[in-house]
């Protein structure tokens, strides 16, 4: 798996982030070698271990779904980029 | 050290009416005026507000209503969500966004009286170990202007150190309390994780983050930790965590902290140029009635592979919010709704976030989930047993906090592995969700070292404790840079 060769394009589509085409060369490069640290855990056996995925394992709380503050919309949407009538504004998405 | 620089010092000229909150604002705020162009440790100030609170604080002083923060100004990472100030997280994604709320941590501090200084710079969202990542331009380091403060919390540190502000509060996903502390001259807590609340702190890598104070010594960084920690419903991985820290105060269970056995792990001293300085550290607390052991901890190697699987994932899912609609920059004339979120992207986030965002998303990515993610979290299980398995025969474990004491600007900005690696002392802590504290313990030319002290969950009283005493019979945290006198 070492040396692998990452699909930069396909990587950056799924990130919704276009990359500078002359600095292209040097993520690949980084990416590479992030990858390459990263393969050193694989030395490690974890056969039969349990993957955690939280420092406190398996605890993730819930409250009765109530509301305890209440924000204001017009306050909420101070830092919106673009809003009408309570709603935010993007491009026309239907033809 | 000028007592009027502390939170103790600053407390006592408050109670006996020495001097007013007003007054020690305003004269931070001079002091930041003038001298933090050097430095850049803050990104956004409000004077009014400022005031405003310190006004509330004398009141409260006068009718006999302070707490122990009450009147003392607090520099806070600008991490924390304000209702008064701009929330940037260091990037330009954020340059012009104010929080219609608070932070739980901010809120916390402000009922407890304490005056919002400003908020402070740091690596853009949280993500460097140097902050030389923010949008806002690097941060420089009080004892030496040409070398970093350490990151993310860089602004929080070096604010601090220049006597910009007698405490800060900081957050830690990888050492980015630590590190700064460390690099600066410092005492800083990472708290176990789930004490603080993240409520309000912008997210990057959720299993990880946690929130602390950075002060100039350990008695201040117990007093800001006790007003900051608490359950908190808003936050679904907040533990009530009160009736552990308080035993301190109480004081009921001092033998708890005397005859202490201190673990020191084999890779701490194999790969450090700081071992002189750890020495003394040892040399000290045997003195005080503490012993020493050699412990081993196993996969520890593997904390860094693990660690930048774990908290990139996290930060390529938490960073997915950040599209241009709700909040935050927007880019010029989108063509279409695709366009918009992806130049809002890539024009928004800085090199670094990109970084961390692809291996993110590759690690996440149909194939490689297993191979990456998966893997990641089982070695993070192993990592954490390792520390069960010590703290067994161990009531705490030193190291050093980073690999060399603070380096040059610009010397690891093109290499990203070599910059990953400073943070080889600091990340299995946050892997294992554990307590530790970083203290200034000597010098390296000129620069300050600092020591780690990890302990089990919970026993953020013993790290206070232990730090209390090296602090008792040391002088190191209270030297301060000759800029800052």
């Amino acid at each position: 798996m070492t040396g692998m060769k990452i699909d930069l394009n396909h990587i950056s589509a799924l990130s919704l982030l276009s990359l500078d085409p002359a600095s292209y060369e040097k993520i690949e490069k980084d990416l590479s070698e992030i990858l390459l640290l990263v393969d050193k855990m694989n030395t490690i056996d974890t056969q039969h271990v349990e993957p955690m995925t939280h420092p406190h394992d398996g605890f993730q709380r819930l409250r009765d779904d109530v509301v305890l503050e209440e924000v204001d919309l017009h306050e909420t949407q101070k830092s919106a980029p673009k809003t009408d009538q309570g709603y935010y504004l993007v491009p026309k998405v239907i033809e | 050290m000028d007592d009027l620089n502390t939170v103790i010092g600053l407390q006592k000229s408050l109670r006996n009416g020495q001097v007013s909150s007003k007054e020690i604002t305003q004269d931070y705020l001079k002091r930041i005026r003038s001298r933090d162009k050097q430095i850049n440790s803050f990104i956004n100030l409000n004077h009014e507000v400022s005031i405003g609170q310190a006004e509330i604080a004398d009141k409260m002083i006068a009718k006999g209503k302070a707490t122990a923060l009450t009147g003392i100004p607090i520099a806070h990472k600008d991490i924390f969500c304000t209702k008064h100030l701009p929330t940037t997280c260091g990037s330009k994604m954020l340059e012009n966004f104010i929080a219609p709320y608070d932070a739980t941590v901010i809120s916390k501090l402000e009922n407890a009286g304490a005056v919002l200084l400003g908020k402070t710079n740091m690596d853009e969202f949280a993500m460097g170990s140097s902050n030389e990542t923010s949008y806002f331009g690097p941060v420089h380091n009080p004892w030496n202007p040409s070398c970093v403060p350490g990151g993310s919390s860089g602004g929080s540190a070096a604010a601090v150190a220049a006597n910009l502000a007698p405490c800060a509060t900081g957050t830690d996903t990888g050492g980015s309390i630590r590190q700064p502390a460390s690099f600066c001259g410092l005492t800083g807590l990472k708290p176990t994780y789930g004490t603080v609340s993240r409520y309000g702190m912008i997210a990057y890598a959720s299993s990880l983050d946690q929130a602390g104070p950075i002060c100039h010594n350990a008695e201040d960084a117990g007093i800001l930790y006790s007003f900051m920690l608490g359950f908190d419903p808003k936050d679904s991985t907040s533990i009530a965590s009160e009736k552990y820290f308080f035993a301190l105060e109480n004081n009921k269970n001092a033998s708890k902290f005397e005859n202490l056995t201190i673990g020191l792990p084999k890779i701490g001293f194999q790969t450090s140029e700081l071992d002189t300085a750890l020495s003394e550290i040892q040399r000290v607390l045997e003195g005080l009635g503490h012993k020493f052991v050699e412990i081993e901890l196993p996969n520890i190697e593997a904390s860094i592979p693990s660690y930048y699987v774990i908290a990139s994932a996290e930060a390529s899912t938490n960073l997915s919010r950040y599209d241009g609609v709700r909040f935050g920059y927007r880019c010029e004339a989108p063509k279409n709704l695709q366009d918009l979120y992806v130049r809002t992207r890539s024009e928004g986030f800085g090199e670094e976030v990109k970084r961390r965002i692809l291996t993110g998303t590759y690690a996440l990515s149909v194939g490689y989930f297993d191979q990456y993610y998966l893997k990641a979290q089982k070695v993070r299980r192993l990592i954490a047993r390792d520390f069960q398995t010590a703290f067994a025969d161990v009531d705490l474990i030193l190291t050093p906090t980073t690999p060399s004491t603070a380096f040059e600007l610009e010397a690891l900005v093109d290499n990203p592995i070599e910059m990953y690696q400073q943070d080889i002392f600091t990340v299995p802590v946050n892997l294992a969700g554990l307590p530790a504290i970083s203290i200034p313990c000597g010098f390296r030319n000129e620069m300050p070292i600092g020591a780690q002290f990890i302990a089990d969950a919970f026993n953020e009283d013993l790290l206070i404790s232990v730090s209390r005493e090296f602090q008792k019979v040391t002088d190191f945290h209270n030297r301060i840079p000759s800029s800052s006198r």
